[in-house]
């Protein structure tokens, strides 16, 4: 038997947390449309959000800070794709496209 | 510990379960073409992340995990596809510069996680030497009415704000198209 178990180690939480970060710039940087962007964006948010609870967990004191914390992230997450979307419509309205080469008029 | 023997295997093979999935939904989410593919991925790895957040002791996270991420971010996002993307994308062909892109994107990744993976691995974290609350779910609730109550009421306020200024956007220019 283990004397630690595989979950009671930060270092695969660390790992995966910097995996997903890599994974959500990477998409960012791929990705041709605004929602493939948008989606990203959400990838990165959960690999910051993996990253505070595993050292809340691990390496921190006070057990409940950081899930606090993470509550506060996914709110902003939830309010920030809100106004997302609905930029995307207004944009897909006025361009009849989401992808990000075709978006290059500016109306003044 | 247990008293079932393989018990401490099972447990292990259930978090490397929640691993996988979170790493294989997340590359779900960038890799595929069709967007509709990409936001399945997203809600596979929401679901990797909420086994990640029970094996951290946070029950609480996983469950809010489940219902902000899957059932109200991907279900919206999911509608705004179906609003904004009617057609099918079509399939162009790929050319040097579009693969070069991408490379180039992928290098930039395979940077950000080497060199967070040497910081985490390097770095000597010092452990707290006891722990002043075990996180419960009371606890939570506690924080969020008296030491976080200011950051508690201002999220309220951007999330009306954000409801607010999301209808004002997306009505603007309705009677025009």
């Amino acid at each position: 038997m283990n004397p630690t178990p595989l979950y009671d180690r930060p270092d695969f939480y660390f790992i995966t947390a910097a995996l997903l970060l890599a994974l959500g710039v990477f998409g960012l940087l791929r990705r041709r449309t605004l929602i493939g962007m948008l989606i990203s964006g959400e990838l990165i948010f959960s690999a910051a959000a993996l990253n505070f609870m595993a050292f809340n967990r691990f390496k921190v004191a006070d057990q409940s800070a950081g899930q606090i914390f993470v509550l506060f992230i996914m709110g902003l997450a939830a309010a920030e794709i809100a106004i997302a979307l609905s930029i995307v419509i207004a944009v897909y309205r006025n361009y009849r496209s989401v992808k990000t080469k075709e978006l290059s008029d500016l109306n003044g | 510990m247990s008293e079932f023997p393989a018990g401490g295997y099972i447990v292990n093979l259930v978090f490397l379960f929640a691993l996988a999935t979170t790493v294989a939904g997340a590359v779900l989410a960038v890799m595929t073409r069709r967007i509709i593919h990409s936001v399945c991925g997203l809600a596979i790895c929401c679901i990797g992340l909420a086994g990640l957040y029970y094996f951290l002791h946070s029950p609480f996270l996983a469950l809010m995990e489940i219902l902000i991420y899957v059932g109200a971010v991907c279900v919206t996002i999911i509608f705004a596809v179906m609003l904004a993307e009617p057609e099918e994308a079509v399939v162009e062909k790929k050319k040097g510069v579009d693969f070069a892109w991408s490379g180039m994107a992928m290098a930039v990744g395979a940077a950000i996680f080497y060199g967070l993976w040497r910081l985490g691995a390097q770095h000597d974290w010092t452990a707290p030497v006891t722990r002043t609350n075990d996180g419960s779910i009371k606890l939570i609730g506690e924080a969020l009415l008296t030491t976080y109550s200011v950051p508690f009421e201002l999220i309220s306020l951007a999330l009306f704000v954000a409801i607010l200024g999301a209808l004002a956007i997306a009505r603007a220019g309705r009677d025009k198209a």
